[in-house]
């Protein structure tokens, strides 16, 4: 594990998102309380739709350009549709959010 | 006799002494050291001795008694300065003590937030006797205001204590609800409620940005310049370990005083017990930790063998009337899944997290009586699969009687003077009268008390009421709920936030009974409307409940760019307009359209340039043309008198002044004007929301039409004579439709729900007209500002992406 310090927990918006740029492509930190943040890859399963500008709701987001709902904890396509999302470790300490950098490179790889 | 020094005589220490003493009383020789002037008592007492339910002596652990009956050395209010391990010896203020053991058990201090002002006097933590002592003196004085900084455990039980005592409390919270870190937003709601009904004062969101007084505290001063008169400060934002000996000692220390699972510090001959220790990256802040540590402790010293393991915690509040409850994990963790029950009427919310079948977290509000049984269930990591369903009815429910959810809870909820239909001022305990009348069918009700005979929106509602009373009698025409996370359509919704005030989100889940922990994208930005229309001085528009086009003030494309699209005023510009439209397009790679709607679009913009290009064309006095909107988009034009030989009256200048009126207004769907100068109709008025022809006597406005996936002419509302009027009742039908129509529904569709009678018996009224108008604008004076200049200078950060990790390497 390499955790890299990518900024605070009050960055993004209590249910909002901000992406952070990697070799693997953009990776969106959505903020679902006060304190829980989940990362996952920015790119939505079915057209490629950011999802970092979806709604945020209880644990999933919904993309913004079909409606197609994830679970940010497993990266699952909810209901009907059939996809996946790869998510990462990402925790919070102190109020800094630190993010598994070698977790994201190993998908690439 | 070995020597055993400890330093600091509180909960954790006292604890240890206890285990050492019941199993071998003479296996050491005891000095304690305690900076306060007395011995251990129960600290967390002291919120019922600031409430004056409780006397200090009666929360005393142990007395002089009990020290001198165990042969303790006491060094009360002597602070132990430094610790020589060379000579192990322990250095106090008033001399040296020889160690053979030592324990460090210094607690935490109140974290005090270095704002201008924090030293003056009355300006106190809460830890000891002393600072409860000073917040007591404080509450002597008649009249007199308390500011309490931190809205956590320990801040709300201040709070409470002093409210008590009689006191003007207000409680400064930074987060957006109350104990943000044991409770959701829901149950941080209802403490709110409840906190707010005992006559203590909330501020969330809260920055205090300085302590104001000569010689002693007189008043706080918040970021956003509210000023709150304080005769105590009482800071609450947090703790501290004590760690200052620990570090002068050159024991190892991270965030507190390390130490391993024996509690055993870096040196094998020192020890340390509670706030103070750091063991495994964990701090504490609890007792139920600290007790196991202090048996451990206990054996370690006496050469058994033992080991610490951090438990599950749980949060209970110390204030009668605030029934709360709080443990487990909330945070991090894969595969998870909530299960909430509401039940509004008893105020009561309750919501568990369950991953691989075990329970991992709960949260309760308003009835705690189970939480023991849950506490037990994640502690021990019970199997729950065979009892999910059932499972938050809690542990009577288990083997067998189901229950589901009570669709009807939250109008069973509603109180009898609960205004149910808007048009003729019906409330619940009228129809309830009436029914008990003998009137079992929605027309009876509607003869004999009006309810539902106008608009007819709050039809569900009044159904709903027939429903509880009258039980299995009353059968509900089943109309389609807003999503998956309520049984309530629509219109029920947007009356009920009417008829019970809800202000917030939170309130609106509670007291509706959501099923969800907050919403989904479906109900989210339609919950986000009714509130922003109904309440605009209160309610604070959440981006995060707007479709992406609405958070980021432009519309998305299907590559992940967007689109920007300035106003053009009535469909007029300037060279100037054009240049620095130009200029903004060869900047910025931009595709350039003339839109269906007189104006021109830049397509293909990247969301890092946004705040960019907004600035270019904001410094050309431009701002956003809302192309993006359940708001008003354009108002097309024709030439008019100004140019065309058959126009009749200022058709551009007219278009141009309701578009000035109406711009930036949040409808429930698009709102589209059209202007045309005669009744060749050039700028397409008839199939507009609003349409006006000019004519020589006037004006014809005309409403409910529609020219996109379906198509409809406008219907005649009025003719007028003047300008002034054709704005006075365009505002005001806009704002009826505002804040009637279902969201997402054009103003045709509404109009055809309500019926376009109901709509002019509305308007033609003098007053009602005028008094639309003023809500219309008592909401413009909040919402009519150009989102991309605030964007600009507030936002734009969030435009950027927070990292770059491009360069990182893998490690
Ligand atoms: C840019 C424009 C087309 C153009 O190139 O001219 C346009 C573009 C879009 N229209 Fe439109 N409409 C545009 C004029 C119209 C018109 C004509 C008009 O306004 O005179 C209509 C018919 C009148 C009407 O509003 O009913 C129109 C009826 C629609 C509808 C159907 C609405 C309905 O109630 O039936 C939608 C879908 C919706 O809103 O749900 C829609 C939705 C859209 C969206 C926002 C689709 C979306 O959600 O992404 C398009 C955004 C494209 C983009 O990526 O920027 N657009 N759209 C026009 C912008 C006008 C402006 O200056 O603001
Ligand atoms: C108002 C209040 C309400 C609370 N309510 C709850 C609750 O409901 N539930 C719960 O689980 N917990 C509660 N707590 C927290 C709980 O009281 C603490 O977790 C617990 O007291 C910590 O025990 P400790 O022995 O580590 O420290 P303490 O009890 O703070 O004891 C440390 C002692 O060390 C002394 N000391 C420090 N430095 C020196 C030095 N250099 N020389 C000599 N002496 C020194 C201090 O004066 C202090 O007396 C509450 C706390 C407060 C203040
Ligand atoms: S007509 Fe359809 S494709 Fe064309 S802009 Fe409107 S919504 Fe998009
Ligand atoms: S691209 Fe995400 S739902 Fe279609």
């Amino acid at each position: 594990m390499s955790w890299i310090d990518i900024g605070t927990l009050n960055d993004i918006p209590l249910r909002g998102s901000r992406i952070v740029k990697t070799e693997a492509g953009c990776i969106a930190l959505f903020r679902t309380a006060e304190t829980e943040v989940f990362a996952t890859s920015n790119t939505c399963a079915h057209k490629k739709g950011p999802l970092s500008e979806g709604i945020v709701h209880d644990r999933k987001v919904t993309c913004p350009l079909h409606n197609w709902v994830f679970s940010l904890e497993t990266g699952e396509a909810q209901g009907a549709d059939k996809g996946r999302i790869a998510t990462y470790p990402v925790k919070v300490q102190d109020g800094r959010l630190l993010l598994d950098l070698d977790a994201v490179l190993a998908k690439v790889a | 006799m070995q020597k055993m020094v400890i330093i600091g005589a509180g909960m954790a220490s006292g604890r240890m002494l206890e285990h050492i003493h019941e199993s071998d009383p003479d296996a050491f020789d005891v000095t304690i050291f305690n900076a306060e002037p007395r011995g251990n008592y129960n600290r967390i007492m002291l919120s019922p001795v600031l409430a004056g339910d409780r006397s200090f002596e009666e929360i005393v652990t142990h007395d002089d008694n009990w020290y001198a009956d165990n042969n303790i050395t006491t060094r009360f209010g002597e602070r132990v300065t430094g610790v020589d391990r060379e000579r192990k010896v322990v250095i106090g203020e008033k001399g040296e003590v020889p160690y053979d053991k030592l324990i460090l058990a210094t607690g935490s201090s109140p974290f005090i937030i270095p704002i201008p002002g924090h030293d003056l006097p009355g300006v106190v933590g809460y830890r000891d006797l002393e600072d409860t002592d000073a917040m007591i003196d404080a509450s002597a004085i008649r009249g007199s205001s308390a500011v309490v900084i931190g809205g956590g455990l320990l801040g709300l039980e201040a709070a409470a204590g002093l409210r008590m005592r009689g006191m003007e409390v207000t409680v400064l919270h930074i987060a957006g609800h109350l104990m943000d870190r044991q409770l959701d937003e829901t149950a941080g709601y209802l403490l709110k409620l409840d906190l707010e009904k005992r006559g203590i004062k909330v501020i969330t969101e809260a920055n205090t940005k300085e302590i104001i007084g000569n010689g002693k505290v007189e008043k706080v001063l918040l970021d956003d310049g509210t000023e709150l008169a304080a005769d105590i400060v009482v800071m609450a934002a947090g703790i501290r370990p004590a760690v200052q000996v620990g570090r002068d000692a050159g024991l190892d220390v991270g965030r507190a005083i390390k130490v391993n699972a024996q509690m055993c510090t870096s040196d094998p001959d020192i020890f340390a017990v509670g706030e103070c220790v750091e063991f495994n990256e964990n701090i504490f802040g609890l007792v139920a930790p600290l007790y196991d540590q202090a048996k451990v402790l206990a054996n370690t010293l006496l050469g058994k063998e033992d080991v610490f393991t951090v438990r599950e915690l749980s949060t209970k509040l110390k204030v009668t009337g605030c029934d709360l409850f709080s443990a487990g994990d909330f945070a991090e963790g894969e595969g998870r899944e909530d299960i909430v029950f509401r039940d509004p009427k008893r105020r009561v919310y309750k919501r568990l997290i369950i991953e691989n079948d075990r329970l991992i977290g709960a949260v309760m509000y308003g009835d705690t009586a189970d939480s023991n049984w849950f506490f037990g269930l994640i502690k021990d990591g019970t199997d729950i699969e065979e009892m999910r369903e059932t499972l938050i009815f809690g542990p009577s429910f288990q083997g067998g009687g189901a229950a589901a959810s009570d669709p009807l809870a939250a109008v069973a909820a509603l109180p009898l003077e609960a205004e149910i239909c808007g048009c003729n001022g019906v409330c619940k305990g009228d129809i309830i009268k009436a029914i008990e009348g003998g009137v079992t069918t929605l027309d009876d009700v509607r003869t004999k008390t009006k309810a539902s005979a106008s608009c007819g929106t709050c039809t569900g509602l009044v159904e709903q009421v027939l429903a509880v009373s009258l039980g299995d009698d009353f059968e509900i025409k089943a109309e389609k709920p807003v999503c998956k996370c309520t049984d309530l359509t629509h219109e029920d919704v947007r009356r009920l936030i009417k008829a019970q005030e809800l202000k917030t989100q939170p309130a609106v889940w509670q007291e509706l009974a959501w099923k969800t922990p907050n919403g989904c994208h479906v109900c989210r930005p339609a919950i986000n409307f009714y509130l922003l229309s109904d309440w605009p001085l209160d309610y604070q528009d959440d981006l995060q409940s707007r479709f992406v086009n609405e958070r980021n003030h432009a519309n998305i494309q299907k590559d992940g760019t967007y689109s920007v699209m300035p106003r053009m005023w009535g469909g007029m510009t300037t060279p100037d307009e054009l240049i620095a439209v130009a200029n903004a397009a060869k900047k910025f790679d931009a595709a350039v359209k003339v839109t269906g709607g007189q104006r021109i679009d830049l397509l293909g913009i990247k969301k890092e340039d946004l705040p960019e290009i907004w600035s270019d064309l904001n410094n050309a006095g431009m701002v956003s043309g809302h192309g993006y909107t359940k708001g008003l988009r354009t108002v097309k034009t024709c030439v008019g008198t100004d140019w065309c030989r058959f126009g009749t009256q200022d058709s551009t200048g007219l278009g141009i002044k309701l578009e000035k009126k109406l711009w930036g207004s949040w409808t429930p769907h698009k709102v589209k004007l059209g202007v045309s100068g005669c009744p060749r109709n050039c700028a397409e008025a008839t199939c507009k929301d609003v349409g006006i022809i000019c004519v020589d006597s006037g004006y014809q406005i005309s409403v409910a039409g529609a020219a996109g996936m379906d198509v409809k002419m406008t219907e005649s509302l009025v003719d007028v004579a003047t300008e002034a009027e054709v704005e006075e009742w365009v505002t005001a039908f806009v704002q009826l439709y505002r804040e009637n129509a279902k969201y997402l529904d054009r103003a045709y569709k509404w109009v055809a729900k309500v019926g376009l009678d109901w709509v002019k018996e509305e308007l033609s009224d003098p007053d009602t007209r005028k008094a639309l108008v003023e809500r219309f604008d008592i909401s413009q004076s909040v919402y009519q500002k150009d989102p991309w200049a605030d964007h600009v200078s507030n936002r734009a950060e969030q435009y950027k992406h927070l990292a770059d990790l491009t360069l990182e390497a893998v490690t």
